[in-house]
């Protein structure tokens, strides 16, 4: 952590880019140290375990890849809440391919058969102009219904599969340890020393038994911002989700940049899919999915359709989720770190005369730390729904914050302009 | 009679393109669509099936008319899943758990229902109208929400404590809490009453709600201005509609009526609310209110369509064919129709277009001559 920051010190980048770096960075040890201090004083020792954050990372990865793929689409205009149906398509081709020919071949099968109800999902919704969230509706239940009549065809009289589940696909993914870093920080976690461990948990667990497949899902961040961001294509694709009457009267084929769009976030979703077939359960099961395409969404609305705040929300849902799979009492703890967040906040408010926000901080501080003192577990029907619960917020309390495409949603049919 | 023939014209080719899809589907897998579909239409004419398809189209109907309800003013609530399971949980407790005079007790499960299923709605309805949230968003937050809750009760509160605990369920309801049911009505028009599965009573509760919307939308001044607010929201707020009552009330009834879904199998075959209990009835109500255009009739043809699919399904398994063959039709039913409406529209504006260019040109050439 330490490197980094001087590293940014001294480098040349702009005031407000380094500002950034800086804060992120700062946002990140403050996290660690207050997990460390949560964990120290509560009797749970998998908050920060290397074990809980590569599960972690297993588990946000499927989500984060969804969230993407909601994000190019949202971004080109098109609203896709197709994107569980497109991810079940990425878990059946996936495992199909995975089972007939190898892991490699199911991550490419996988990601054709989301962009394939991507594709169904642009012509319904770019060349007829059908409402948006009816095709998403319409492609969930087409895709849920088309892969349950695909496995009873397929799957039934195999050994090991049937109606609702594959054989075992043939083979996994080839895991790594990032040398030397994954061996120096396993070792220090070991020492057990306040925050220094905690903080090595972390990057242990982040970087030992890689997939490559976790890489490539992770590399996807970067390199969707550069494309949206930094290419003349990802301006105009952009520009057909703000205002797609002014991108037309600038020579921009908006009809096919929406196309583009939606394809790459079924073939996103679908990677998603393949992703959890063949990095964590080995075998397409129905309903493997499990809302994790709308999870995506809340994920991609609660990064304001932005790829790293994507990952961000992806990571949190992904975390929660490894903490409930790990140990109970570790979500438990986890209420004690919301509320010093939130008195951390209500303190940070009233600082800056912002009296009615610190007031409502302060109080949702202590409901916590009550929740925190009076149980010894949390229902992990609880923890199931607060990825929803923490977005319906975000959206309730954040709606300044949040910014979507400005035509997305919207109806376009070409030289309609008002 | 020629706008019967065109709004008809979009749902049928619809379903004419959903028949091809599913034989290819039935041709690439090597079976012969004929002989399936054959299977289906004699498997689906006796009474026992049509009391089935009418018992399965009972909740679709009532889910289609709770969307639609919304879509009138463009509302989209997708949260009818939700609502519906969470208002038949609480429904199927209370009316388990308490004995009253018969017309007492199933007007208190009822009103469980509906109060359950507009406070889900109504929270989707407050968050747009006080904070701008996006009611597809929150009504999709709220659904995964609600079935951690429902999973939350059943499991610590709400579970008979006599039951399996292999199938968690709500303790069964009492004789003075179950409804008749309608076989006597096959006698009646005579017809051989039907063996071995009941014509629920819940029923009639379908044709209520179905008489009700009808009364609603076209009958009242509510109606009025719902649609008013659908066709040209600017122009219905500039008449003195206020928006944020329209969508607070759009969304309260949306959820009323979503509430009462999950009754048909309380009132029905499972005589309380169980773990396994019937999923899906939402977004396949979206479907059916699409099919049927938001028409109280056209969505009931659509329910009965459903149904009919659904039960007719099961004799295919027996002829060693894939019954989710029929998921594959309803999917594509519903993604052909809304396509079909969109080409449909723009064939007859351009037909609009061209007559009116010809009426023009007469006038013209009228004067002229």
């Amino acid at each position: 952590m330490t490197d980094m920051r001087t590293e940014i010190e001294t480098s040349s980048a702009p005031a407000w880019a380094a500002n950034r770096w800086m804060r992120l960075a700062a946002l990140i040890i403050g996290g660690v140290l207050l997990l460390a201090v949560v964990q120290s004083v509560s009797d749970t020792s998998e908050l920060t375990t290397s074990g809980t954050w590569a599960a972690a990372l297993r588990l946000s990865v499927p989500i984060m890849l969804a969230g993407l793929g909601g994000m190019f689409s949202e971004r080109s205009g098109i609203v896709n809440i197709g994107l569980e149906g497109m991810m079940i398509a990425g878990t059946w081709f996936g495992a199909w391919a995975g089972w007939s020919y190898g892991p490699w071949q199911g991550v490419l099968l996988g990601v054709a058969g989301g962009a394939v109800f991507g594709l169904i999902h642009a012509i319904a919704t770019v060349t007829f102009a059908v409402d948006h969230i009816v095709s998403g509706v319409a492609i969930n239940i087409l895709a849920a219904g088309s892969m349950r009549f695909l496995s009873v065809v397929t799957y039934t009289p195999e050994s090991g599969g049937g109606a609702t589940q594959s054989p075992g696909i043939k083979s996994q993914i080839a895991t790594f340890d990032v040398p030397v870093i994954s061996d120096f920080f396993n070792w220090l976690e070991a020492k057990r020393i306040f925050f220094v461990s905690d903080a090595s948990g972390i990057i242990a667990g982040l970087t030992s038994n890689l997939s490559w497949l976790t890489v490539i899902g992770l590399a996807i961040v970067p390199l969707s911002w550069w494309v949206l961001w930094r290419t003349a294509w990802g301006l105009r694709l952009r520009s057909c989700g703000e205002n797609p009457y002014a991108a037309e009267s600038l020579g921009v084929p908006v009809l096919r940049m929406k196309y583009y769009g939606v394809v790459i976030s079924g073939a996103l979703a679908g990677l998603g899919g393949a992703y959890l077939v063949v990095v964590q359960a080995g075998i397409y099961r129905e309903g493997m999915t499990a809302g994790r395409g709308f999870l995506g969404l809340a994920a991609m609305i609660f990064g304001n359709w932005n790829p790293v705040g994507t990952m961000v929300g992806s990571t949190l849902f992904g975390y929660a989720d490894a903490l409930r799979l790990r140990q109970n009492e570790a979500v438990h703890a986890l209420l004690l770190a919301v509320a010093i967040v939130l008195v951390l906040l209500a303190v940070w408010s009233a600082i800056r005369r912002r009296y009615t926000p610190a007031i409502f901080e302060g109080i949702f501080g202590v409901l916590f730390f009550t929740w925190y003192i009076t149980t010894d577990s949390v229902p992990s029907q609880v923890v199931a729904a607060t990825p929803y619960l923490v977005t319906l917020l975000v959206l309730a309390i954040a709606t300044q914050r949040l910014r979507m495409p400005a035509a997305d949603g919207l109806r376009y049919r070409k030289g309609e302009a008002v | 009679m020629r706008r019967i023939l065109l709004a008809s014209l979009a749902p049928i080719s619809a379903i004419v393109f959903s028949l091809i899809v599913a034989s290819i589907a039935l041709m690439l897998v090597g079976r012969s669509p004929i002989t399936a579909f054959g299977a289906m239409w004699d498997f689906a004419r006796t009474s026992t099936s049509v009391a089935s398809m009418i018992n399965r189209a009972v909740p679709l109907y009532i889910s289609a008319v709770a969307v639609a309800v919304g879509f009138q003013m463009g509302l989209f609530n997708i949260g009818v899943e939700g609502q519906y399971l969470l208002a038949a949980l609480f429904a199927g407790w209370v009316g388990g758990n308490i004995v009253l005079w018969a017309p007492l007790h199933i007007a208190v499960i009822l009103a469980v229902a509906i109060i359950v299923g507009m406070t889900w709605s109504g929270i989707a309805g407050a968050l747009k109208v006080t904070r701008g949230v996006h009611e597809v968003i929150s009504t999709i937050m709220l659904n995964f929400i609600g079935f951690s809750v429902i999973a939350f009760l059943l499991l610590n509160y709400f579970k008979d404590p006599n039951g399996s605990s292999l199938n968690l369920a709500t303790p069964p309801l009492p004789p003075s809490g179950q409804l008749p049911n309608l076989n006597w009505l096959f006698g009646a028009l005579g017809f051989s009453e039907p063996r071995g599965i009941d014509l629920h009573g819940f029923a009639v509760f379908a044709i209520v709600v179905g008489v009700f919307y009808y009364l609603l939308v076209w009958r009242t001044r509510f109606g009025y201005e719902l649609r008013a607010s659908g066709i040209n929201p600017g122009a219905a707020r500039m008449a003195g509609v206020d928006p944020n009552r329209m969508i607070m009330n759009t969304m309260l009834i949306s959820g009323g009526v979503a509430g009462l879904v999950g009754l048909a199998a309380v009132f029905g075959n499972l005589q309380s609310y169980t773990q396994d209990f019937p999923r899906n009835l939402g977004f396949n109500g979206i479907a059916v209110a699409l099919l049927g255009r938001n028409h109280p009739v056209g969505m009931a043809l659509g329910a009965l369509l459903f149904g009919f699919m659904d039960r007719s399904a099961l004799i295919l398994d027996l002829k060693d064919t894939p019954k989710e063959v029929v998921t594959i039709m309803q999917g594509v039913v519903v993604l052909a129709v809304v396509i079909a409406y969109e080409v449909v529209n723009r064939f007859i504006e351009r037909l609009e277009i061209r007559s009116a260019a010809e009426a023009t040109r007469e006038a013209v050439e009228g004067a002229a001559a």
